[in-house]
């Protein structure tokens, strides 16, 4: 019965290239990008109890130094990877010692400050960023000389990444760590009097998931070879929070699905109604009614009534 | 500095605590010898739990020192004073209730291992601590329920298996914060007997209102009021002293 499930699952990721449209291949990389991204963010909102409005930060920080380091200094794509990266970790390490002198709401308020801080810059440092206008005309890396100019290989390399991305998240979760981590996520106090030292804990794991963030950054502006200063607000990190809530914090499957919810929607129905955003309310109406664990620990719930159910 | 210091196991020196007008701690002075067996009592609000969290670094107090086998922890972080022996249970049960019962006590043995900073590899490969945590649960007779989650069981049962995450960490100096509240008497009865068999490696100073049950535990009785520390002595000293019976027995 597991095996299905996970055959199946395989299925529907390796499938795509093979069976649909360019339209849809592009759309299913867009949801590896945001899987990777959700998962990040999940690392503190489900794993960590931190929940943050400012996971974009990451995101769009490793995007325009990427799409500034390639299109002005032209320099490598590899090079520009590597900084990028190592550039957002070095402000996930910062940003976490500011945001975790507080916990709870006010943790959220400081990350959503910050992220604003860095959105407002990317509006009116038009010098460096281009302002409103965004960065165009960016190009695509070329890994071992293969060209992601296609919907299909820049599928293939999105799906490489995600995996990794996935794997390297589930070992870190299910590591000792990830032991201290969701001790430290429900009893504080009493993790302290264990021995435990629960800033260290959480501030580790704000910068894995600020690591993990630039990856996903760097997908995000390969896809698209565009930048523009939307893709730092809140409404994009609220997005993924949403995502994360709605396909079940706390799980490793979750952020993924809920990832795929909203692009779908957002894709989907967007192009039949205008306020897209307002479906997207009631379906996470819906699933917070239902589902109030998310989706994914709610079909899992489902799924094992059904077999208990069936003899 | 005296040589003198190294003879307490816990010593509290004129500890003060205020919260604004509102005065705790009021020069609260303590020497407990390693493995004595110290009882803490006084009425509601007397400041005893106040002055646990002031040993236990949960709250830091306004002046004066905390020393732990002549070490002065004062300054310290909650878990560096985990490190140097100290373990605590509280009054309010805090456990991970989500949790099975191996599980709550494998983080008590975890906290004080490298491992818990091990990114890559899980718990599960750390053998021996799944088997010392399933021992301690034996101790406190709950290894029938070791799978189960904290979540299922009951009440009393609870309270054992907070002592047990403490136990676990084999602690120098072992805080139990009413280790009997909310218990039935046949649970009283078992959990006396659990803290009667604590090893005397460990000094165990214990907050309790049920003064039939802790008294026989207890070997030195310190009387708290208003934050203050109005007879502290040989336990049978401390009952016969006319304070006690004023300030605590009501007679």
């Amino acid at each position: 019965m597991k095996w299905i499930g996970v055959a199946l699952l395989a299925a529907s990721f390796l499938l795509p290239p093979f069976l649909a449209g360019d339209f849809y291949i592009n759309l299913a990389s867009q949801i590896l990008v945001a899987a990777i991204f959700a998962l990040s963010l999940n690392l503190l909102v489900g794993f960590g109890g931190m929940t943050s409005l400012g996971h974009a930060s990451y995101l769009g920080v490793a995007a325009y130094i990427s799409a500034l380091l390639t299109s002005r200094y032209g320099l490598g794509h590899g090079l520009a990877a590597l900084i990028s990266i190592a550039g957002t970790t070095a402000m996930a390490a910062f940003f976490g010692v500011i945001a975790l002198r507080a916990t709870g709401l006010g943790f959220l308020m400081i990350t959503l400050a910050l992220s604003q801080v860095l959105w407002g810059l990317a509006y009116r440092m038009s010098g460096v960023t281009n302002g409103d206008n965004g960065i165009a005309g960016l190009t695509r890396p070329m890994p071992f000389g293969i060209s992601l100019e296609s919907a299909t290989s820049f599928y293939w390399f999105a799906l490489v990444v995600a995996t990794l991305a996935f794997l390297m998240m589930s070992i870190f979760v299910s590591s000792s760590f990830g032991s201290s981590l969701k001790g430290v996520r429900d009893q504080p106090r009493r993790m302290a009097a264990l021995g435990f030292n629960p800033w260290m804990i959480r501030w580790i794991t704000f910068i894995y998931a600020g690591f993990w963030g630039g990856v996903s950054g760097l997908l995000y502006v390969y896809y698209n070879k565009y930048i523009h200063p939307t893709s730092l607000s809140t409404t994009s990190s609220a997005e993924a929070l949403l995502g994360v809530i709605a396909g079940g914090s706390a799980t490793l499957g979750g952020p993924v699905a809920g990832a795929a919810l909203v692009l779908l929607l957002k894709n989907y129905a967007s192009a039949y109604i205008e306020r897209w955003n307002m479906l997207l309310g009631l379906v996470f109406l819906f699933i917070v009614l239902v589902m109030p664990t998310g989706i994914v620990p709610g079909v899992s719930r489902l799924a094992a009534a059904l077999r208990r159910g069936t003899p | 500095m005296t040589s003198l210091t190294t003879d307490f196991a816990l010593e509290v020196i004129n500890l003060k605590k205020a919260f604004g007008g509102l005065v705790v701690t009021q020069g609260v002075s303590l020497a407990i010898r390693p493995g004595e067996r110290r009882l803490i009592i006084g009425p509601n609000g007397a400041g005893k739990t106040t002055l646990f969290n002031q040993i236990s670094g949960d709250l830091r107090p306004n002046s004066g020192e905390v020393r732990l086998f002549g070490t002065d922890i004062t300054q310290l972080a909650p878990y560096k004073r985990a490190h140097f022996g100290l373990s605590r249970t509280y009054q309010i049960i805090t456990l991970f209730s989500g949790d099975t019962l191996e599980h709550n006590v494998t983080l008590g043995l975890l906290g004080l291992r490298t491992a818990r900073w091990q990114m890559w590899r899980p718990l599960s490969y750390y053998g021996d601590l799944a088997t010392k945590a399933r021992r301690t649960l034996d101790a406190v007779g709950l290894l029938h329920l070791a799978e189960h989650p904290v979540s299922d069981i009951a009440y009393g049962e609870k309270r054992r298996v907070e002592l047990a995450m403490a136990l676990a960490q084999r602690p120098r100096v072992l805080l139990l914060d009413e280790p009997l509240a909310g218990l039935s008497n046949t649970e009283r009865t078992q959990v006396k007997s659990l803290i009667a068999s604590i090893p005397r490696e460990t000094t165990v100073i214990m907050i309790e209102h049920d003064m039939d049950t802790a008294l026989d535990l207890a070997e030195t009785v310190t009387l708290l009021n208003y934050g203050r520390v109005i007879v502290d002595g040989e336990r049978d000293a401390v009952i016969a002293d006319e304070r006690t019976r004023e300030v605590y027995l009501g007679v």
